[in-house]
């Protein structure tokens, strides 16, 4: 469903990405990892457009993304989380997951006149969403008061309304102790039990080979591996990436 | 009423106008000193239309807050690309070329002003403050107003959540041009004389003041603010000629005691809430 071919970024002189090619089918869960830097966070903001692509082309459902702005990207079904969490701080936890379903209304001036309060639908999604992320009981408290690994669920719930058919989590466990991790990752295989396809970055080994169907190695920018996490776990070039070269 | 306390009134009315169209803009995080210029061009325009082409005064009125609002926009849409400081400096010079524009247009009268506006009541003035307080009253409860604090909060997330940002930067911008040449129109017919004098970049730092002082989490911030910063001079009259320096150290208080201004977001809520609860025991 998605098709990253030959895509380069560049920053000045420093080549974040280099000739990265990665396809992604629908209804699995993809892992990207990599050492700092690798250019994980940079080809997530490439997909959805926060930054443009220096060289190549992604396609999303047969359609060419080059050229589009963020919104339009969000509106073909791709919904992402932000490694340094983004939510939005005026907010309570519910507002932050009603802001997103905006998506499926048309955001006319005319609109001004939908009290959000009447809409029952969206309001029995949101609960679904909150409750589902364990963050129904802190619904009205501002979405930044709440614990860490609260605040990354809230995210996914946040990414979850805008009902994506690809969801791009960036270091969804990180700053989670290891109970709160292990329920992220069985709340991540049920989003792909549901019919979605997850992208997520994660640098620590050990989450990612748990729960995906297929990794992409990236180091200093370059595509180093491609398989299955069995495959990963045995590639000398990915071993020598995390643990250097051995010496003698 | 006395003339004096429906004079008071009338620039109350006026400055809370020009106080929401600044807020209009602040919605969406950008800051705008040039809203003095989208006030002349309402008040030049709207007198034109009235002294000159004999319209009533609600359709010139409407005409020259169009104007302003299609002008904002013009100049807005490749402002917008600029951020943070630099928006400000663009829109304030943009109010000094409206300010020097009409010192040399002499079709409204050049240096020496323009007379005749009037028909301004203070019904008027009022029904236009209630007016705009229902819009923005009625913006806070929508989608649509969640959506413009989306935008405000983290404009990069927002974008990321499907919302077009440029879209609501740009109809925030119109909008708020469109509420300070209401102003403008209002004041001129209040007046029954303009000068280009009377919209310098002082009245856009005022009137950015007000929100500030206010508060920029609600519009009912700017609404209070400009309220109390209109009668405050009417109250200091026996500092006189100390009122500016007063206005400085009120800022600077406010600044270091509660930068979130007079009225909170927080503080509008607990109060809809306490209401709500106020009529439910009301009704059983």
């Amino acid at each position: 469903m998605l098709t990253i071919k030959n895509v380069s970024k560049n920053f000045g002189g420093l080549k974040a990405l280099q000739d990265v090619n990665i396809h992604l089918e629908p209804n699995k869960i993809y892992g990207l990892i990599g050492p700092n830097g690798a250019g994980k966070t940079t080809l997530f903001n490439l997909i959805t457009a926060l930054l443009p692509v220096s060289g190549g082309a992604i396609q999303f459902l047969e359609k060419e993304l080059t050229g589009l702005r963020p919104h339009e990207i969000a509106r073909l079904g791709i919904a992402r989380t932000y490694q340094n969490i983004r939510l939005f701080p005026s907010m309570t936890v519910l507002e932050n997951v009603l802001v997103a379903q905006n998506i499926h209304t048309q955001s006319g001036v005319g609109s001004i006149f939908k009290v959000q309060r009447s809409d029952k639908k969206f309001l029995e999604e949101a609960e679904a969403m909150l409750k589902h992320m364990g963050l129904w009981p802190k619904r009205k408290e501002k979405s930044t008061s709440l614990a860490y690994g609260e605040q990354r669920r809230l995210e996914i719930a946040r990414a979850l309304a805008l009902q994506p058919k690809l969801l791009l989590l960036d270091e969804p466990a990180a700053g989670m102790n290891e109970a709160e991790s292990a329920e992220l990752l069985e709340r991540i295989q049920e989003i792909r039990n549901s019919g979605k396809t997850v992208f997520l970055i994660e640098h620590d080994m050990s989450v990612v080979m748990g729960i995906c169907d297929y990794i992409s190695v990236l180091n200093f920018g370059k595509l180093i591996a491609q398989g299955t996490p069995g495959e990963i776990q045995t590639n000398g070039a990915v071993i020598e990436a995390y643990l250097g070269r051995e010496e003698g | 009423m006395s003339g004096y306390i429906e004079g008071v009134l009338a620039l109350m009315g006026i400055n809370i106008l020009l106080a929401l169209s600044v807020y209009a803009i602040l919605m969406t995080d950008q800051c705008s000193v040039g809203n003095a210029g989208f006030m002349a061009i309402g008040a030049y325009t709207s007198a034109y239309l009235t002294v000159k082409m004999g319209l009533p005064l609600l359709p010139a009125l409407v005409i020259g807050a169009a104007l302003a609002s299609l002008i904002g926009l013009l100049i807005g849409i490749p402002a917008l690309r600029l951020k943070g400081l630099y928006l400000v400096i663009a829109t304030l010079g943009f109010g000094e070329m409206v300010r020097t524009f009409f010192l040399n247009f002499e079709p409204t009268g050049g240096a020496s002003g323009f007379r005749g506006p009037m028909g301004t009541t203070l019904f008027l003035i009022y029904a236009w403050v209630v007016g705009f307080i229902v819009v923005f009253w009625l913006l806070d409860r929508s989608r649509l107003g969640r959506s413009f604090d989306a935008v405000r909060d983290d404009p990069e997330a927002a974008s990321t959540m499907g919302l077009d940002v440029i879209w609501h930067k740009v109809w925030a911008f119109g909008f708020g041009a469109f509420i300070a040449g209401i102003a403008g129109g209002l004041y001129a017919h209040y007046m029954f004389y303009i000068e280009s004098g009377n919209f310098s970049f002082l009245l856009s730092t005022m009137i950015l003041l007000y929100v500030l002082l206010g508060g920029m989490q609600t519009f009912w911030g700017a609404v209070i603010g400009a309220a109390i910063f209109s009668i405050l001079p009417e109250v200091l009259r026996f500092i006189h000629e100390w009122r500016l320096s007063f206005y400085g150290a009120v800022l600077v208080a406010m600044m270091i005691f509660r930068p979130s201004g007079i009225i909170t977001r927080q503080m509008v809520r607990d109060l809809g809430e306490r209401l709500d609860k106020l009529f439910q025991t009301a009704r059983t």
